[in-house]
């Protein structure tokens, strides 16, 4: 029996986004730890740090996220560890995150001029303070425009979840399209909803550029 | 009384390159050593080993009661007590003038933010900078730059202030000021080595002047020798050359 989309159905795509959000966050905060250690080895002295920072660079960027969500939900549980679909969404959507976000930040990092980190040797500091000092305040400064862009992207790529039977904002969608059969309407929700969580995000991170360029240089 | 700095037969290559073949040098307290020579000769090399910042591969460097070593907590102790000044300024951007001055103090030295902004104040009366306190580096002229980061570096009270062409990336006029600085701090008697191309000041203002050639100390003696009677005909063309 075929319903029309209705206010309840609207309430049900926006609870579903609360997913996406979620999964969103977990993946910015979970990846962005987890990509700053990888980051910081990518460019340490030593290295064996460094060829393991880039092994799992590569072989997790390499990997489809969706073969990472399959891997998590589906893979291991043949090999016995059954994991509920919230944990392997989020540790593939981490992973993945992470990866990327190494890279970014290891990109922003190495932009900063040698010549910074030898005045700031010869100050006497050590390398963790003239990484904390010197280098993070001015790293992060360029990296707001590719790490925002970057969790956008992840915005939407939760979606992928849906795969191993998370509902989250695209799956309730199509949830809704087979009990309404309103594609048009039900999916266009569904895009002004990623875009009402996308937009804040760019409209931060260009104030957030604005902001530190006049107060931080 | 034993000297400042002491340098004996240091070698230093980079891959195949031998930069430094045995140099040996002694820089009194209180002394100004002027290091010149052409590009090439070594001179930025040798002044960059006082610190530690490029790693001898033969002989000893010893600071005061330091000996420069590998050691990362042992350069540490050595470099509070050497300062250096690149050509290229290297100040901090993101941090006021203030800020890149009291940074070391505060994080090495762990000094309390009044101390430390008493000592930030100080040195930029020396450098003649007091209004620029919290000025960003890149409002302020090149020469004003440099003179910031000579006063970041007192602010550490060093014993050995290091100069690696300080003016070299200057003009003229902006060479001027940071000279002046630089004279007026070689009056309150701290120890200073610099490696320059500025003759007129090498030779008005240096104690010492050491001619370097070829990764060697070629000749070295009192400004006034060393400009009027060079002995050898390397250190004579390149007065010549320097001066024309």
């Amino acid at each position: 029996m075929i319903r029309t989309f209705s206010f309840g159905d609207f309430v049900f795509l926006l609870e579903a986004a609360r997913w996406t959000l979620g999964l969103t966050l977990i993946a910015a905060l979970g990846g962005g730890l987890i990509g700053l250690g990888f980051a910081l080895m990518r460019i340490s002295r030593w290295r064996a740090l460094r060829a393991v920072a880039s092994l799992y660079i590569q072989v997790i960027q390499g990997t489809p996220l969706l073969i990472l969500l399959f891997l998590f939900y589906f893979g291991l549980d043949i090999m016995g560890l059954r994991l509920p679909a919230i944990v392997s969404a989020a540790l593939g959507l981490v992973l993945y995150a992470s990866s990327f976000l190494a890279e970014i930040w290891r990109g922003c990092l190495e932009s900063i001029p040698r010549a910074q980190w030898e005045a700031a040797e010869a100050l006497a500091l050590t390398s963790w303070q003239r990484m904390r000092h010197v280098i993070l305040p001015q790293a992060v400064r360029i990296a707001i425009p590719p790490t925002v862009g970057f969790l956008v992207q992840i915005v939407k790529n939760t979606s992928l979840t849906a795969i191993i039977g998370f509902v989250e904002l695209s799956r309730a969608g199509q949830l809704v399209n087979n009990a309404t059969f309103q594609p048009f309407a039900v999916f266009l929700t569904v895009a002004a909803i990623y875009f009402a969580i996308c937009f804040p995000l760019s409209e931060a991170s260009q104030r957030l550029e604005r902001k530190l360029n006049v107060a931080g240089r | 009384m034993s000297p400042a700095v002491e340098i004996s037969n240091v070698r230093k290559s980079f891959g195949a390159l031998e930069v430094l073949k045995g140099v040996s040098l002694n820089v009194g307290r209180g002394e100004l050593v002027a290091i010149i020579g052409r590009s090439g000769s070594g001179k930025s090399t040798l002044l960059r080993c006082i610190n530690g910042l490029e790693r001898i591969d033969f002989g000893t460097i010893r600071v005061g009661s330091h000996t420069v070593g590998r050691d990362a907590a042992g350069l540490r102790r050595l470099r509070q007590d050497v300062g250096i000044v690149f050509q290229s300024y290297n100040l901090f951007p993101h941090l006021t003038v203030e800020q890149n001055i009291v940074l070391a103090p505060n994080v090495v030295k762990r000094l309390s933010r009044s101390e430390s902004s008493g000592i930030a104040r100080e040195v930029l009366a020396q450098v003649g900078l007091s209004d620029k306190a919290s000025a960003y580096p890149d409002q302020l002229s090149g020469g004003q730059q440099q003179r910031v980061a000579i006063a970041r570096s007192l602010a550490m009270k060093p014993q050995v202030m290091l100069f690696d062409e300080v003016t070299s990336a200057l003009d003229p006029e902006l060479t001027g000021e940071v000279l002046r600085v630089m004279e007026n701090l070689a009056k309150t008697g701290i120890t200073m080595i610099l490696v320059t191309h500025e003759m007129g000041f090498a030779r008005t203002v240096a104690d010492t002047v050491v001619f370097m050639h070829q990764g060697k100390i070629w000749e070295s003696g009192a400004a006034a020798d060393m400009f009027g009677a060079p002995r050898t005909a390397e250190l004579r063309q390149f007065i010549g050359s320097a001066l024309k």
